[in-house]
C-alpha cells in the first residue's frame, strides 16, 4: 500500500505522518509540492505545519501550488486524500472539503490532547473503530475553528460528514470541550463521496505508546484495511 | 496604477481578533467603543494592462476566501 506525504515550504508534520505510516503498515514516499503527479498512490496526506508562513490565511498559497491539481484529479478518481491539521486547512481552501478554519475563539495556539467522539464509521478512515468511540489525540492550532454556513452544516450533519467532534472525556460534545470555538464542535469532516478527510487532531503523532496515546493509529489502521479490501476486489 | 484591497472577516463569522482589540481598547480607557473588526489591507501595483475583472478574480480566489470574508476593491488610475 502506497502512501504519499505531500511536501509543502513549511510543512514541519510531513516525518512524523512518514513514520506514523510505515509503523502502520503503509510503504510512504515524499511528494514535492512543485511536482504535478501524485500516480501510483493509493493515499495522499497533507501534513501539519505552516505552508507559506500561513500568509494571507492559513492554506490559501499552498492550494495553488502544482501538486494541487494533481491530488484534486486524484480524489476525483477515488484516491483517498487525508488532511491533517495545516492539511486541512488546504483542503478547505481548495475546495475540497466545505468551509473554512479561522483563528481560535480565545486566540491562543493550542497544543494539549483533547478527546474526539467518533460520529460515523461509514467510510474508509474511522471503520475500524466504532461510532462513540473516543480517541485521545493531540491537538496543535491557532486556526483551527471550523465555520460554515448553516446550509453546509445542514449538509454535513443530514449526509453523516461530521466524522469527529470534540467531546469530554465521558462523550459529551459540549461547549466546555469545544477547544477553538468550531461550530458544532466539529473536529473533522469529509467530503461528499467519503474519500476526502481533514481533521484538525493529529493522528500521526498518536501512534505511539511513549508519545502518550496511540488511538491515532485506528485512523490509519481503517486506511489500509479499506485499501487491502480495494486492492483484492 | 494601484489597487487597494481590503479584506473583512463577514459580519456572520466570528471574529476573536476584533473582540480582542475591543477588550484592549476598553482597558486603555474608552469604553464606549462598541465593537473592532480586524481585517487585512493589500495593495497592489498594477502597469495597466490588467482588467478590473482580473483583479475581482485575485480578490475572489486568492487575496479572501468567501467562507468568512468580504471584500472590497479600489482601483485608482
Amino acid at each position: 500500500m502506497k502512501a504519499a506525504v505531500i511536501r509543502f515550504p513549511g510543512s514541519n508534520c510531513d516525518q512524523d505522518c512518514h513514520l506514523a505510516l510505515r509503523e502502520t503498515g503503509f510503504e510512504a514516499s515524499y511528494i514535492w509540492h512543485k511536482e504535478t503527479s501524485v500516480a501510483g498512490h493509493d493515499l495522499i496526506v497533507l501534513p501539519g505545519g505552516f505552508s507559506y508562513g500561513d500568509y494571507l490565511r492559513a492554506g490559501a498559497i499552498a492550494r495553488f501550488s502544482p501538486v494541487m491539481q494533481a491530488v484534486k484529479e486524484a480524489a476525483a478518481a477515488g484516491a483517498l486524500v487525508l488532511g491533517i491539521c495545516n492539511g486541512f486547512q488546504i483542503l478547505c481552501e481548495a475546495g475540497l472539503l466545505p468551509g473554512a478554519l479561522i483563528r481560535n475563539r480565545d486566540l491562543h495556539f493550542l497544543c494539549e490532547h483533547r478527546h474526539v467522539r467518533v460520529e460515523d464509521i461509514a467510510n474508509p478512515f474511522l471503520n475500524a473503530t466504532w461510532t462513540g468511540t473516543l480517541l485521545r489525540l493531540p491537538i496543535a492550532h491557532g486556526e483551527g475553528s471550523y465555520v460554515a454556513d448553516a446550509e453546509t452544516l445542514r449538509q454535513l450533519n443530514v449526509g453523516g460528514r461530521i466524522l469527529l467532534r470534540y467531546a469530554d472525556g465521558l462523550g459529551a460534545a459540549n461547549e466546555a470541550a469545544n477547544p477553538n470555538g468550531a461550530a458544532e464542535n466539529i473536529a473533522g469532516i469529509c467530503n461528499a463521496a467519503r474519500n476526502v478527510f481533514g481533521l484538525m487532531p493529529h493522528p500521526e503523532r498518536a501512534c505511539d505508546a511513549r508519545l502518550g496515546s496511540t488511538d491515532g493509529r485506528v485512523i490509519f489502521d481503517s486506511i489500509r484495511t479499506v485499501l487491502r479490501t480495494r486492492r483484492a476486489a | 496604477m494601484k489597487a487597494q484591497v481590503i479584506v473583512m472577516p463577514k459580519r456572520s463569522v466570528l471574529d476573536p481578533q476584533g473582540a480582542a482589540v475591543r477588550e484592549a481598547i476598553h482597558h486603555h480607557g474608552l469604553p464606549s467603543v462598541k465593537a473592532a473588526r480586524v481585517g487585512k489591507f493589500i495593495e497592489l501595483e498594477l502597469d495597466g494592462t490588467e482588467t478590473e475583472a482580473q483583479i475581482h478574480e485575485v480578490c475572489r480566489d486568492l487575496l479572501s476566501n468567501p467562507v468568512m470574508e468580504d471584500y472590497e476593491l479600489k482601483v485608482q488610475k
